[in-house]
């Protein structure tokens, strides 16, 4: 069939299932917009800003399991994109993004919006295409899905000249792609499974370390039935949130920078330590040589790069998780049937007691409403939904979450992990809605974050994806300033936003939302019911106590042992014990 | 430690500039890089020589391996590979030496190249250490221009091309 190139685009994504994309018109994606207003069956939400889009299709994705889509135009519309795309890199989420490019014979002039995106964001997509030929379009659009979302999902980026766009091919999609070079590992090698399995029953303090790769996999059911048949521990990561019901006796918590002492021991002192599609991120390890220290290291994953990248493997196991993880459970049930009983149980109890004896901790105030409280308050509020998503910004309130919800489902917590991209909440939750319509999603954001994507409320609201966002509002870049009090003697700089300016609720109603503001205690409860349930883009501006500071902490660099604990100065009466 | 690199790619646009951010963005230093068709007109061959410990080059290999346009990784060990070199000296040369310096070019088998009034080109194809050599010799004579080439190499002529053992454990 005899088409342009634009409206190839539109019947690639099409053919590829694409039913939502996001993102902002401008002049070298005209012909594209132009195929959208001729007519197509996928659904296009206007961004007010590039960056918007792009975390919408990521917030989309990670809601979804499936693969993002966000466009551009050149120049700065693609420059926008960068942040996106970097995001999406560092969490491996698949996103393919289409940019326009300025006419082929002006590439390389410095020509009105023209910039080298492709070079650009190299090292930041798994691969990108600077389509020179209409004729590429139909293949290059079947094999971007391809990468992006096979192996290790992430990022790619195809750019196509307007005029390009322009020109008239015989449209027909590809059943196949033909990429030599990109091969993923269909199979874990069943040796090493095997050996895997002889590891995990034969060990007497293991934990499961539980990453994203879990969810892009799409094998939380594998690991669940894994980690029941073993009786084992499971630790997940900011990343791996949600990927093992939280509320399940099995879950430990989350290790890392922020977590609870608890996890924190539990990986310090296992005997073996698996990591499921984890990659011994930083904000995890702390001090990589003191890392649980005396652990055998099983390393499961789909890309063989991380294996041994930063800790060495002793048993690697490259491969598709759900396969690697089911088989490994048949393993080991089989190892059971010859005798080998589940021998965690002293195990569990012990961290069992580490949990009691130090649970996460604040002092709640008469006077002040504390972030903590906030977040217990909106976990006792959805407590049992499988229809609620969160997303985050970056800083003290996304730890808190991490700390305080207690996700059941998977793809329920979505949140900016490698990158930490301050600004990632409110469209990734747009994006979350516009892939589940019928959930809640609730935005959890700090008043830093949501200055800097706020716009995209107009979004929200003029597109029929309503959202909730909760601002735990300090009036500071809340983690730089405890970073300052913490490790530069107090000595603040550059990170009061103020609480009152601008008026959060005001805003929200200013963008066609409900806003509302809360202070204290007593009223909090009924304001966030009210906005949760209110079917409308909600903004509640919580005004927290600024003083307030997020523990327990491993300071960067630190072993988990150098865990600090909230300060402890008074009476425990004053103290409240959650999860 | 020093290793060569054989790296087969799609002779795509930004394929060697995809490799060379790899290798910039992971801190990895490339201490000489080839690029030159192959047997085939859609593959090229990169040799790379890289210094670096064994950890980081199981790193840069797989790594390499993950970008769409590579096909195959493999690393040429010393004594089960051809590996050659082409240099071009720019030598000072009176008349009064040009004898001299042409003798002893011959004994490396290096080949004048051009000849002015006062200086000569040598062309000198080899081993690499060969290389090294003849321009420790050369230098003391004036040595007012070089240009190497940077290593090629192929598996000697009983081998087939295998792909690094490390990339079957894995996988």
């Amino acid at each position: 069939m005899t088409m342009n190139g634009a409206d190839a685009v539109l019947r690639s994504l099409e053919a590829e299932g694409v039913d939502v994309a996001f993102g902002l018109p401008g002049g070298a994606i005209l012909p594209i917009y132009d195929a959208f207003a001729r007519g197509t069956s996928i659904r296009h939400v206007l961004a007010r800003h590039e960056q918007g889009a792009g975390h919408m299709a990521e917030g989309f994705a990670r809601a979804s399991g499936r693969t993002g889509v966000a466009l551009a135009t050149s120049g700065p519309g693609a420059t926008n994109l960068v942040t996106p795309i970097a995001d999406a890199w560092m969490d491996s989420t698949p996103l393919v993004c289409v940019t326009g490019q300025v006419r082929s014979h002006l590439i390389g002039t410095d020509a009105f919006q023209e910039c080298d995106i492709t070079g650009i964001t190299i090292p930041i997509v798994k691969h990108s295409w600077l389509v020179q030929d209409v004729e590429q379009i139909p293949h290059v659009m079947k094999a971007a899905f391809h990468v992006a979302s096979t192996g290790r999902c992430g990022p790619v980026l195809v750019d196509i000249p307007r005029d390009v766009q322009e020109a008239q091919l015989d449209f027909e999609y590809p059943e196949s792609v033909d990429l030599p070079g990109w091969k993923p590992p269909q199979k874990g090698h069943p040796r090493q499974i095997a050996r895997a399995a002889q590891a995990l029953a034969a060990a007497e303090r293991p934990v499961l370390y539980v990453g994203g790769g879990t969810l892009n996999a799409d094998a939380c059911e594998e690991l669940r039935t894994l980690a029941e048949v073993g009786r084992f521990p499971v630790v997940t990561t900011l990343m791996g949130k949600a990927a093992f019901p939280e509320t399940h006796e099995l879950h430990y918590g989350w290790p890392g920078m922020h977590g609870p002492k608890w996890s924190n021991w539990a990986m310090n002192k296992c005997d073996l330590l698996v990591a499921v599609g984890a990659r011994f991120d930083d904000r995890v390890t702390g001090k990589l040589a003191a890392f649980a220290p005396g652990a055998t290291v099983i390393h499961l994953d789909i890309d063989s790069a991380e294996i041994s990248k930063l800790r060495q493997a002793d048993i690697p196991v490259v491969g598709p998780l759900k396969q690697v993880l089911s088989d490994l459970a048949d393993e080991l049930r089989a190892l059971h049937g010859t005798g080998h009983t589940p021998r965690t149980e002293p195990w569990l109890r012990q961290l069992t007691a580490w949990r009691e004896e130090f649970p996460l901790r604040y002092r709640r105030s008469e006077e002040t409403l504390k972030p903590q409280f906030v977040l217990e308050t909106l976990q006792e509020l959805t407590a049992g939904r499988d229809d609620v998503v969160w997303t985050t910004g970056v800083g003290q309130h996304q730890m808190w979450a991490m700390q305080y919800l207690l996700c059941n489902t998977p793809r329920s917590f979505i949140t900016s992990g490698g990158l930490g991209t301050m600004g990632y909440g409110v469209p990734a939750a747009i994006g979350a809605k516009a892939a589940r319509p019928d959930a809640t999603i609730v935005c959890v954001d700090g008043d830093g974050c949501f200055q800097m994507t706020q716009q995209e409320l107009a979004t929200s609201v003029l597109e029929g994806l309503p959202i909730v966002v909760v601002i735990v509002n300090n009036g500071y870049l809340g983690m730089v300033r405890q970073w300052q009090d913490m490790f530069f003697d107090e000595r603040q700089s550059q990170i009061h936003l103020t609480k009152h300016l601008p008026d959060y609720a005001k805003l929200a109603e200013a963008y066609g939302g409900v806003g509302f503001t809360v202070d204290n205690e007593g009223d909090l409860e009924g304001v966030l019911e009210e906005a949760l349930t209110c079917g409308r883009t909600a903004v509640v501006d919580a005004r927290v106590d600024a003083a307030e500071q997020c523990f327990p902490m491993i300071p960067a660099g630190a072993a988990a042992l150098d865990l600090v604990e909230f300060p402890d100065e008074v009476d425990e009466q004053e103290t409240v014990a959650a999860a | 430690m020093r290793h060569t690199l054989s790296v087969l790619v799609e002779n795509k646009p930004g394929a060697l500039m995809r490799i060379s951010s790899m290798f910039a963005r992971r801190g990895f230093n490339i201490e000489s890089l080839s690029v030159g068709p192959t047997e085939r007109h859609d593959v090229s061959r990169i040799t790379l020589r890289v210094d670096c410990e064994q950890h980081p080059l199981e790193q840069i290999e797989k790594q390499m391996h993950k970008l769409v346009n590579v096909l195959r990784v493999s690393e040429l060990e010393s004594g089960e590979a051809v590996e050659r070199e082409l240099a071009l000296m720019k030598v000072t040369a009176t008349p009064a030496r040009r004898g001299e310096l042409i003798a002893l070019s011959q004994a490396f088998n290096a080949r004048v190249a051009d000849l002015g009034a006062d200086a000569i080109v040598f062309e000198i194809v080899g081993d690499p250490e060969e290389i090294d050599s003849f321009e420790e010799l050369v230098r003391p004579h004036g040595l007012k221009e070089l240009v190497r080439t940077g290593r090629i190499g192929l598996g000697r002529a009983t081998l087939n091309p295998k792909p690094n053992r490390r990339q079957h454990v894995l996988t």
